[in-house]
């Protein structure tokens, strides 16, 4: 909200400066976001009279004028099309300083001479307005310093209130507050009611009860709209960030920024029958103020006359009722309408009006007659007029119950943390305008004013106490509370120690948007669809991620388009995952890497990271985590059909570690060998306790053996079988050698393994070890079709 | 015998003269071997009478003591040369850098988060998580944000459909935490949060961690303390807070908190909002089934990326989220 310091200290003129009393309402809660001076930085300019006006004998578009200054007639020469004979213009003379440092100096314009300037609002920082020059009151006296009769000594203040103080959308609410603020009486003008002089009533029936409580009319016959509201109004409403329409429109803006009360003024002319309050019906429509059509949704509250709706209640009135240059007789509207029923309506058309950001945080329901007096006797002062009675239709049951609260002393200790004296905490309500209806042992039954439908609870009260007395004059102490050790399990490792183990791994942590583009998750998942956002940010981030891989493997591009072959990237977080109708949250880890393995540098080389640099990592991370984990040969959409391992643990899935599959690689637009996982962070992170077993004292046997076997057969097939065979006292099986080349056969491979073996309480002998080595010799070439190569 | 010291002066001549290990123990065995020619020389003595025998035995003692000394003194000398040289050739350049792994580095946004979460957990809060896809109870009605609510619109909220959203803040843990336990409680929610909104000072995603406290007698002097403390751990400085009232629809008294952050030109204090805080508002409370009369509570908030922007100097917020490595790695 906006407002003019100047207006403000009409209510309430404490004695601070500008900037403490900013400093001193954003400390109450109502948060200055800026201000701004009504105008800008000039000199020198004064109220001018044109006195006469002639052509210029060498330019069509300029006049030379005679200007009275107060002390002398000058000649001026000007270019503005509204310039006459008579009209009072601020005047700059010569000397003067307009904003930006321009000084006034004499001149000639073709060949004329000319000694000062007329100005425009635009070119005095008062508006955007530089259509002609301003134009001034015909009253306006010749010769006064402009500043000085506009009273431009003045802040436009902007507050950025909390949906919750709707009784601060207004001067009065605002100017009690610093009343509270600094225990100073708030004055504003006085409203009595105006008297009727003819008969005519508005005819008014209020079929929505429940959205519009309270509805009152009153007919203004025989206006004159053609007369402009007076300067002060206008420059009120500018500093206000309202621009001036018509003396009716003016009126009831200034109304609703004086007091509160949000006004419409309808053409009674353009009204058939009656006005009638009630829902739109389906299908109808309405041409806005602002030209617009809307079609009418069914929940939408409407004014209508007996044939059509002619304004969104609370919102924007009709173009078609609305007043003219040419009204001769209104129909002037103050209602309360519900928060609940207009809640969203005004968003719903796009619309956002000051009249809709008030009724939807709620107006003071008890406002509506004042408002309707006051605006009655502002317009006749401007436009004349002959008043008729109000008509006022309520619904008392559907207006908002009138509300006490009890308040607690020891309550307000308990929670503020500090004993504040009983006074203390009177005046402070009392100033507040909410009314003590009664002392109670205990403390106090409040009455809530109808303004301030942000309190029903005692809490509420609280918070008022605390927010005057000041958040910063409260103590500080330390909370006391038992403090309980909490159970804490030593086979789960925290995330951190596996976000530090890959760090320490090489790898740079990423956070990558929960929300993807379809057509990168296609590619990497393309046998799931992910679950879409109904109101995305953009097509590229609309729907949610089933695996981390879709984010990361954009990340990789944009650090591939910008010189970086090297990248070593992990992220944990969730994937979104729909199953039937539950939709799955999953913590996952996931990973890729791309370039060399090691930085490279004289002793690093420059060889390419492969699956078995990120398999290691891998196996050292599980044995960080106290797990075991199979790596199963296996395919995945996503990769190479030849480098897909599938990760178990107990049989159950676990995650994927695989090469990118070279055509997603290259519909992605990625360079080089690109190595991935991903695994569900809750299946890992649970490993083991420790448990000591005796360390044997007895020597340990090794014995080596070269196998070839068909490159098909897996190690770990080669691995199960060996240890199968190779009795419990084996402590550790070892491929040393891997070799493919043609001496083998096609198809073939050698294998050359190291099997250990160790005997808890004695030494093993050589028949014993030579028996089972044999064995699992035998056995190798009887499984798995092995030969001993020689 | 004259001859004996010639053969003494020409071997430790011929000692000074080796140039290795190797003529070294020639000259020893030339000289003081069985058939060396100053050992030969005892084969004199029987030539020599009784009386004679003893002081020339001495004398050949002596002769093959200087010698042997000799020898050692040279040995000793040539196996350190030995050994020096062997190290000279051995030497390295050791301002080569080194080999192996490069360290990577957590991302600004974790690095703040485990900060936080550090201090925290020292103060007895426990750290909870909650999922991201949220219904409208958690994220909105639990919270005293009714449908109608204008508090709403200062949630620019995603929806998958008009029941299910992406939570936009992390409350509904709170909620959570609460439903399924006992009071009292202590604890805070990081997490990712999301916002419709995108623009220079906006990111659709970000994170939050939010801060409850429920025990029996707490009061909003406890919440000063708890933030002021909070706010001067994590700048490292101790620097003024404020607390200026505001609104949010789950606290009741509510407040932002300013900190000091620099001077204005008048040399007054530049002030910067950086939490939210407040005590519970007792429809929170009612939502999860706790007595207000019995527990009080207070509750706060803050965005992570706003602190680690202002702990980092981080000038725009949406690098947090490009990834691009010349950034994280600024972090490490």
């Amino acid at each position: 909200m906006k407002f003019s310091e100047q207006w403000l200290r009409e209510w309430v003129n404490p004695a601070n400066d500008t900037q403490a009393l900013m400093d001193q309402i954003t400390m109450a809660g109502l948060e200055v976001d800026g201000f701004e001076p009504v105008a800008g930085k000039f000199s020198g300019i004064v109220v001018g009279e044109v006195v006469s006006v002639s052509p210029h004998p060498d330019a069509d578009k300029l006049r030379v004028c005679q200007v009275n200054d107060g002390n002398q007639t000058v000649q001026v020469v000007c270019g503005a099309p509204n310039v006459r004979n008579g009209l009072k213009v601020p005047f700059a003379v010569v000397g003067a300083v307009l904003p930006g440092d321009f000084k006034i100096k004499k001149a000639k314009l073709r060949g004329q001479p000319s000694e000062g300037m007329l100005c425009s609002e635009a070119e005095l920082g008062l508006s955007e307005n530089h259509d002609g020059l301003m134009e001034l009151p015909e009253d306006a006296p010749v010769g006064r310093e402009l500043a000085d009769y506009l009273r431009l000594n003045d802040v436009t203040i902007d507050v950025d209130l909390t949906p919750n103080r709707s009784d601060c959308l207004s001067i009065k609410g605002i100017a009690r507050e610093v009343g509270v603020l600094n225990s100073l009486v708030v004055e504003g003008p006085e409203i009595a009611p105006v008297e009727a002089v003819h008969p005519e009533v508005p005819e008014i029936v209020v079929r929505a009860p429940e959205g519009c409580p309270r509805y009152l009319g009153r007919i203004l016959r025989n206006v004159d709209l053609s007369v402009e509201s007076p300067l002060w109004m206008q420059e009120k409403l500018r500093r206000s960030g309202i621009r001036s329409i018509d003396a009716a429109v003016d009126v009831t803006n200034y109304v609703m920024l004086e007091l509160g009360q949000p006004l419409h003024a309808f053409d009674r002319n353009e009204i058939e029958g009656g006005i009638v309050v009630r829902m739109a019906k389906p299908g109808e429509k309405l041409v806005l103020l602002d030209g617009q059509e809307v079609e009418l949704t069914v929940d939408t509250l409407v004014i209508a006359d007996h044939a059509k709706p002619i304004a969104i209640a609370g919102v924007m009135g009709g173009e078609h009722s609305g007043v003219s240059e040419n009204t001769r007789d209104l129909i002037l509207e103050a209602a309360y309408f519900d928060p609940i029923t207009l809640a969203g309506k005004a968003r719903h058309y796009g619309l956002h009006t000051d009249a809709s950001h008030r009724f939807e945080r709620g107006v003071d329901y008890e406002l509506a007659r004042d408002a309707m007096e006051r605006a009655t006797a502002l317009l006749m002062s401007i436009v004349g007029g002959e008043p008729g009675e109000i008509i006022e239709v309520a619904s008392k049951q559907d207006l908002p119950e009138d509300r006490t609260v009890d308040l607690r002393e020891q309550r307000v200790t308990d929670v503020l943390g500090l004993e504040i004296d009983r006074t203390t905490v009177e005046e402070i309500l009392t100033r507040l305008g909410l009314h003590i209806d009664k002392l109670l042992k205990n403390g106090w039954r409040v009455h809530v004013p109808s303004f301030r439908p942000d309190i029903s609870i005692e809490e509420d009260l609280i918070e008022e106490i605390g927010r005057i007395f000041g958040y910063n004059n409260l103590p500080v102490t330390e909370p006391t509370g038992s403090l309980g050790l909490r159970p804490q399990k030593e086979a789960v490792r925290p995330v951190s120690a596996i976000q530090d183990y890959f760090v320490s791994c090489g790898y740079q942590e990423a956070i990558t948007y929960s929300f993807v583009d379809p057509k990168v998750q296609n590619l990497v998942d393309p046998e799931r669809d992910g679950i879409a956002l109904a109101n995305p940010i953009s097509a590229d981030l609309s729907v949610m991620r089933t695996t981390l891989w879709s984010g990361l493997l954009k990340t990789v591009v944009h650090n591939q388009n910008r010189q970086q072959p090297r990248i070593r990237l992990f992220e944990t977080g969730l994937r979104f995952v729909k199953e039937g109708d539950r939709i799955d949250q999953q913590p996952m880890l996931a990973g890729v890497v791309v370039g060399n393995q090691f930085p490279e540098n004289w002793a690093n080389g420059r060889r390419n990271a492969d699956f078995f640099d990120v398999k290691g990592e891998m196996e050292s991370l599980f044995r960080l985590l106290g797990i075991e984990v199979q790596f199963l040969a296996s395919q995945h959409p996503a990769l190479h059909p030849g480098q897909t391992a599938e990760l178990l643990r107990d049989g159950e899935h676990v995650g994927w570690l695989g090469t990118l599959h070279p055509q997603v690689q290259k519909k992605l637009e990625l360079n080089g060998t690109i190595l991935m996982f991903e695994l569900f962070l809750n299946s890992i992170v649970s490993g083991y306790v420790p448990n000591f077993k005796d360390i044997s004292k007895f020597p340990e046997v090794r014995r080596d053996l070269a196998i070839i076997i068909g490159s098909d057969v897996g190690f770990a097939d080669v691995e199960r079988v060996a240890k199968k065979h190779a009795g419990e006292h084996l402590t550790a099986l070892r491929a040393f050698d891997v070799y493919e080349g043609e001496s083998l056969g096609e198809g073939n491979r050698s294998l050359a393994l190291s099997l250990f073996w160790q005997h808890p309480e004695r030494t093993l002998n050589e028949e014993e070890v030579h028996s089972l080595f044999n064995g699992v010799i035998e056995a190798l070439q009887e499984e798995l079709g092995a030969t001993l190569r020689s | 015998m004259e001859n004996l010291d010639q053969l003494v002066q020409d071997g430790l001549a011929a000692v000074d003269s080796a140039d290795s290990l190797q003529a070294l123990d020639q000259i020893r065995v030339e000289y003081l071997g069985k058939k060396g020619v100053i050992t030969q020389q005892a084969k004199t003595l029987g030539k020599l009478s009784a009386e004679e025998r003893p002081a020339a035995g001495q004398k050949i003692n002596e002769a093959k003591g200087q010698v042997e000394q000799a020898i050692n003194a040279r040995r000793t000398d040539l196996e350190r040369a030995a050994i020096e040289q062997k190290l000279a050739s051995e030497s390295i350049d050791v301002t080569l850098p080194g080999r192996g792994q490069d360290l990577g580095g957590l991302h600004p946004v974790t690095r703040t988060l485990q900060r936080i979460e550090q201090f925290f957990s020292r103060a007895g809060y426990t750290v909870e998580q909650g999922p991201e896809i949220e219904d409208d109870y958690h994220n909105f009605e639990a919270l005293n944000i009714p449908g109608h609510h204008p508090a709403r619109a200062m949630h620019d909220t995603f929806y998958f459909n008009p029941g299910t959203l992406l939570r936009t803040h992390t409350s509904p843990v709170q909620i959570r935490t609460m439903e399924d336990g006992k009071p009292p409680f202590r604890m805070i929610c990081p997490g990712r949060v999301y916002r419709c909104d995108s623009d220079m000072t906006h990111t659709p995603m970000f994170h939050q961690v939010e801060g409850l406290l429920v025990e029996k007698d707490v009061s909003f002097a406890d919440l000063k303390s708890t933030v002021e403390e909070f706010l001067r751990v994590f700048f490292e400085r101790d620097l003024e807070v404020r607390f200026r009232p505001s609104y949010f629809p789950f606290t009741e008294p509510s407040a932002e908190v300013d900190i000091e952050w620099g001077r204005e030109e008048d040399g007054s204090i530049k002030w910067l909002e950086v939490m939210g805080c407040g005590m519970v508002h007792p429809k929170v409370f009612e939502h999860c089934g706790i007595d207000a009369e019995e527990y009080r509570g207070f509750a706060f908030g803050l965005g992570v990326e706003r602190l680690a922007m202002l702990r980092y100097g981080v000038s725009d917020l949406r690098m947090f989220f490009e990834n691009d490595l010349r950034f994280l790695r600024q972090f490490r």
